[in-house]
């Protein structure tokens, strides 16, 4: 599937002159940079922050916050930020919420020690990850599974899914929404949900 | 979602949201200008919509990879296709209506398709018979007062034929003739050898010998019947084996075991660029799974991937070595 750019008109709440390229480049960068460092990004918010469901906004924030840095210039290497970022959020919610954390905010230095850069590998890496999918595929249920199956798969069109599992295009979307929703919660969260060994 | 949180709505809202999106855009039979009008406004609303809406286009983009892992495993029995070939028959009927062409029968005239490597199409008779043409298909129809009679030169094509006793419908392939008692039935022929794969009712396949008589077939849903310039050797398939065989009228290859220079010819069939396995010592590699027609590189993907071949790509071909 090939993506037409998103943003066909200037003008946006990021402050970019050149929105056009901009925000295409700022995607790539996202996408490629930032996105695979979420399971680590997750694991340090929860090992720092008690409340699980404060996770996902807390993580929304240290998304816009380096988006925000990123109109400006990249950060480079990413990694260093971003866990800088996330540090400073969880102090300010320490703050905020009159917490003071035991044990203090966890050292950033032995995160990066502990979780290197994806390597030279790529290789073994997506093969992880599509295992890590099959695996999280596995979880969803079968409706939910059958429809995204039959669309990512098959290649099946919404038309025909709907005829083939006998429902409306409209289910087809549902069935379609939650698969895609569980997915990003198994794969990023993967301690709420019971986890299943491969 | 807490109430400490910035005037930014949810984190969990604006997934769902962005999902909401994203499978939309991807599912649509259209995305219009207007769609994407939509989305661009809600996107400039706030970068944590950016945010969310990158995220989930990883996400959906990601399983597209799953594609390439399934292909490695057996392909599911499917035990509902019959059924769906069925009922998406009547769909596609309905549907095909105002794009499929429209042949009058009452015509004493004889008309020519053919379909370019790569496409399809379907055909509609004025009886409401159909045939779908596959890549690379050349045939004729012939049409008189009380005879349907199409030949096919080369290629593929898949028959639903609307049975008339008063007006038979043959298909005629080399020195072999199918001859429809109500049916739907598929036909393809490489020259040498012809298949008819018959999938529901009832069709005669006569061959004519060379003096002249003809020896003649009965072929019942399930049987395959492969016929050469002298002989018809019929067996049996089953259901999924058939509905796997006739996967390509949903422009999918279906691979069963297959082995790596057999799945390049099939792709060969529908793509202008052509795989070619230079190393024999790779050709016996196996294959299973289900692949768009066009989808070349979900091929080479496995090839480099899984089985580590080298892929060198070139203007009008991709070769596949050791």
């Amino acid at each position: 599937m090939v993506d037409t750019p998103e943003i066909s008109q200037g003008r946006c709440d990021l402050h970019c002159e050149s929105a056009v390229t901009d925000m295409h480049d700022l995607e790539t960068w996202f996408i490629s940079e930032v996105l695979p460092l979420e399971t680590a990004l997750t694991q340090f918010l929860r090992n720092n922050w008690r409340k699980v469901d404060d996770i996902p906004d807390m993580r929304q924030d240290v998304y816009v916050r380096i988006l925000e840095a990123a109109t400006e210039r990249r950060p480079q290497p990413t990694k260093p930020f971003l866990f800088t970022i996330a540090r400073n959020i969880l102090i300010d919610r320490y703050r905020r919420e009159r917490i003071i954390p035991i044990e203090g905010v966890e050292d950033l230095e032995a995160i990066f020690v502990a979780s290197p850069e994806p390597g030279p590998d790529r290789r073994a890496i997506a093969r992880d990850e599509l295992r890590h999918l099959q695996v999280a595929l596995d979880r969803l249920p079968p409706r939910c599974r059958e429809a995204l199956m039959l669309k990512q798969v098959e290649g099946f069109s919404r038309k025909e899914i709907a005829l083939r599992m006998g429902i409306t295009e409209g289910t087809v979307n549902r069935h379609l929404y939650d698969a895609m929703n569980l997915l990003i919660d198994i794969q990023n969260e993967g301690s709420t949900v019971p986890e299943k060994t491969p | 979602m807490s109430e400490s949180q910035q005037q930014l709505p949810g984190a969990r809202t604006l997934q769902e949201r962005a999902i909401k999106w994203v499978v939309d855009r991807h599912v649509a039979e259209s995305w219009t200008e207007h769609n994407q009008n939509e989305l661009d406004a809600w996107l400039k609303e706030s970068p944590a919509h950016f945010v969310a809406y990158w995220r989930a286009k990883d996400s959906w983009n990601r399983t597209e990879l799953l594609g390439a892992l399934r292909s490695l495993r057996p392909v599911r029995p499917q035990r509902q296709r019959p059924q769906w070939t069925r009922r998406a028959a009547v769909a596609a009927a309905a549907l095909l209506l105002g794009v499929a062409a429209m042949v009058y029968l009452s015509k004493p005239t004889e008309t020519r398709y053919a379909t370019a490597i790569g496409s399809r199409q379907t055909l509609t008779l004025r009886d409401g018979s159909q045939i779908e043409m596959n890549t690379a298909t050349a045939l004729r129809i012939e049409t008189s007062g009380n005879q349907r009679s199409v030949t096919l030169e080369r290629g593929e094509a898949y028959f639903r034929i609307k049975h008339n006793s008063k007006r038979p419908f043959v298909v005629t392939v080399a020195n072999h003739r199918i001859v429809d008692l109500g049916t739907e039935f598929s036909v393809r022929t490489d020259g040498s050898r012809t298949h008819v794969s018959l999938v529901e009712g009832l069709a005669r396949i006569d061959n004519l010998g060379a003096d002249g008589k003809a020896r003649s077939t009965l072929l019942k849903p399930g049987d395959v019947a492969v016929a050469t310039a002298r002989s018809v050797s019929v067996s049996k398939e089953t259901q999924p084996q058939l509905a796997n065989q006739l996967a390509w009228r949903r422009g999918i290859l279906v691979f069963d075991n297959t082995a790596l220079a057999d799945v390049a010819a099939e792709f060969n069939r529908y793509n202008d660029k052509k795989i070619v396995i230079a190393d024999q010592a790779v050709a016996h590699l196996r294959i299973m799974g289900s692949f768009q027609a066009n989808d070349l590189q979900a091929v080479t993907n496995i090839a480099r991937e899984v089985f580590k071949l080298r892929v060198m790509q070139k203007r009008d071909e991709i070769l596949i070595s050791h």
